[in-house]
């Protein structure tokens, strides 16, 4: 078991003509992630290193039963694309776009909430998730994520920050602790797919029996789902929070990463989170040993 | 990007929001006579991104060009904590019967977007949201209905606005509404919207944030981007267009990934050392990028080491090494590097910077980035051999 995908997952890729998406897509399918098509206007019938190329998502699904989807289109193209997979049917839909203003991305997610429910958007700016072993749809190395082990203990991993989520990863391979699957959920003001989402399907998935929580300073997701733990997740888990030392008023790279009226910082969601009975690293070693010890002791 | 009142009253224009006639000047004599073309009496108000300019002295009523030449030249050159005024707006004086609140920004938390309104304006909304809660309308729309004039209508009687204002205060919503979304802002806020006498709606000042991603569809922005306040640091980085924040500390510091950079901070003040900037290179970047960044962080002269810390996704390792490779050839850096090298063809990476022959006093390659960032420090405070 893994949370949203695993090696039944049929994936096409949006823009896989494009440097991003043929890099990533070639890699994510040299991973052993069942790549079977791509998607771009007007190169429908050519191939990417014997991917098959469509003109729209509606003729990839129909010709190969992609239910996921990977979008690495520029900015102004991913609206569209996102909403194209949507209304093609796609269940799983990864965008790594970074830039794509926060007007379009609420208006994105209104739409698929109302118009395609059974849609998931994970993202956009997000790595990407892998379920190791299994399925890596997005940028993350395969390399550094460590392989779960069928007697466990596993851990499953969700992170609002990129490279934190591969550092993450890193920790825990270092460690040889086992990874059921690995969500990025991204930095922009309106993530398709929350810290929230991720923890109740790591709750209800058995094959993960502990969780690492990655967040960072702005916005109130990770207050909110320290009352999620509360009352619902009953695995244990560890959490780091980067942005300690960011000054107020200050946007650190990420649209959401700004400590704004007092609200948002670092301290606010390490206190949230420890109140909800997650262990708190004050950095990404530190969170990778606590699970270590949380590990032992399961 | 936030807007200069006046640049956010030009911008309220452009979506037909009612703003008083004036214009900006950058010197006394200007001043006078964008005072004579706006009309006795004018306000002098002095344009700086940070509040209480009034309170600083840096709004002025003028009753004639004498009054105007005075207050323009005490305003010009003032300093409102930490900002030298440069500019002032010069305006037509309002006659205000009431004074108002209204805004739209996004709920990250509701994922909608958010009107508040209230008719307890004129003073800051934190200040009402603490002793008057309920004086606060709080809305939320949904992104795909956006709103209609029935609605804003509603919105104002619910918020208990006066008959008299009711219409008008309508009327601003929709265009608001309007300039938030097609002009793609953050935070558009009028505080006071104004009730006159004479029974018309005006926004009297203008708050408005950008939002920086949606900069392709707007050409209209490129003036606004050439008033904003940057430091030296911040202005080349701009150029370079990187993702740069300066700060006070000594320990340069170059990541991929804002949540790596806003990391790699935490873990240097760990470890005793402080920050002399933020600094993400995002995804994808390659040997032009890492130079460029490179350039930026030398620039800095408190700048001791430069703690570079890379894990690939999107990010190749074998790129950031040609940068690091190429910008030593091209500036002498001040300081020394010490990188961490992990993720996406790290080991490439780590090959080119060997087979380069760089001496370990100008670069030294470590496994973790905790032991990185003690490396870093260690130099930065003097007792890094």
């Amino acid at each position: 078991m893994a949370i949203f995908v695993d090696q039944n997952t049929k994936v096409i890729v949006q823009g896989l003509t494009g440097g991003q998406g043929r890099y990533h897509g070639l890699r994510n399918r040299d991973y052993g992630t069942q790549v079977v098509g791509g998607v771009t206007p007007g190169k429908g019938g050519q191939d990417v290193e014997g991917i098959p190329v469509f003109n729209s998502v509606a003729e990839a699904v129909a010709a190969t039963g992609a239910d996921a989807s990977f979008i690495a289109v520029p900015p102004k193209a991913a609206s569209a694309a996102i909403l194209e997979a949507a209304a093609a049917g796609i269940r799983f839909v990864v965008c790594i776009t970074e830039g794509i203003p926060a007007q379009d991305e609420a208006l994105v997610y209104n739409t698929l909430l109302r118009r395609y429910p059974n849609t998931r958007l994970l993202g956009p700016n997000c790595p990407g998730i892998i379920s190791p072993g299994k399925c890596n749809i997005g940028i993350t190395a395969g390399e550094i994520a460590a392989l779960p082990s069928e007697s466990g203990p596993n851990v499953g991993i969700v992170s609002r920050s990129g490279t934190l989520t591969y550092q993450a990863l890193y920790e825990l391979k270092q460690r040889g602790i086992g990874v059921s699957t690995c969500v990025g959920i991204g930095g922009d003001p309106v993530p398709g797919t929350n810290f929230i989402d991720c923890l109740r399907e790591f709750q209800a998935d058995p094959e993960t029996h502990a969780m690492i929580l990655i967040g960072e300073i702005g916005g109130s997701a990770e207050e909110e789902a320290a009352e999620f733990i509360t009352s619902n997740v009953t695995k244990p888990m560890s959490a780091y929070i980067a942005g300690v030392t960011a000054p107020a008023g200050k946007k650190m790279g990420h649209a959401g990463a700004i400590v704004s009226g007092g609200k948002g910082t670092a301290k606010g969601k390490m206190d949230a989170l420890a109140g909800a009975g997650v262990r708190i690293g004050l950095n990404p070693t530190e969170a990778g040993d606590l699970m270590a010890e949380i590990v032992a002791a399961l | 990007m936030d807007l200069f009142e006046y640049q956010g009253k030009q911008y309220f224009a452009r979506y037909d929001i009612p703003v008083s006639p004036g214009g900006v000047a950058d010197t006394v004599d200007e001043a006078v006579v964008q005072a004579d073309g706006a009309g006795y009496p004018v306000v002098i108000k002095a344009q700086v991104q940070v509040g209480g300019r009034g309170k600083a002295g840096g709004i002025k009523l003028a009753n004639n060009a004498e009054e105007a030449r005075e207050h323009a030249g005490k305003i010009l050159g003032m300093d409102i904590k930490g900002h030298v005024v440069k500019r002032v707006w010069v305006e037509n004086a309002s006659d205000i019967a009431e004074e108002y609140y209204a805004s739209f920004t996004l709920d990250r938390s509701a994922k909608k977007h958010l009107l508040m309104l209230s008719k307890e304006g004129g003073v800051e909304i934190e200040a009402v949201a603490e002793t008057n809660p309920d004086a606060i309308l709080l809305r939320h729309v949904d992104p795909v209905d956006g709103i209609t004039r029935e609605w804003a209508h509603q919105a104002a009687v619910d918020a208990k606005f006066p008959q008299q204002a009711i219409v008008g205060v309508a009327d601003i919503l929709v265009k608001l509404y309007r300039c938030y979304t097609e002009g793609d802002c953050d935070l558009a806020e009028i505080n006071p919207l104004i009730l006159k006498p004479t029974g018309e709606i005006h926004a009297l000042d203008a708050k408005v944030s950008l939002d920086n991603n949606a900069a392709f569809r707007h050409p209209e922005w490129d003036e606004y981007r050439a008033t904003e306040e940057l430091d030296e640091r911040e202005q080349l980085a701009r150029e370079k267009d990187l993702q740069y924040i300066g700060l006070d500390g000594s320990v340069g510091i170059i990541a991929n990934g804002a949540g790596l950079a806003m990391s790699t901070l935490d873990v240097v003040n760990q470890v005793g050392g402080a920050a002399a900037n933020f600094l993400d290179i995002g995804g994808g970047a390659n040997a032009d990028v890492m130079a460029a960044a490179l350039e930026v962080i030398n620039y800095d002269k408190n700048v001791k080491s430069i703690f570079v810390n890379i894990f690939g996704g999107i990010t190749r390792g074998e790129e950031v090494a040609k940068g690091i490779v190429e910008a030593l050839n091209r500036v002498k850096l001040r300081a020394p590097i010490v990188i961490r090298l992990d993720g996406t063809n790290a080991d490439e990476g780590r090959q080119i910077l060997t087979s380069a022959g760089i001496p370990a006093s100008v670069l030294r390659s470590m496994p973790t980035m905790l032991e990185a960032a003690r490396a870093a420090v260690a130099i930065a405070n003097g007792n890094g051999n």
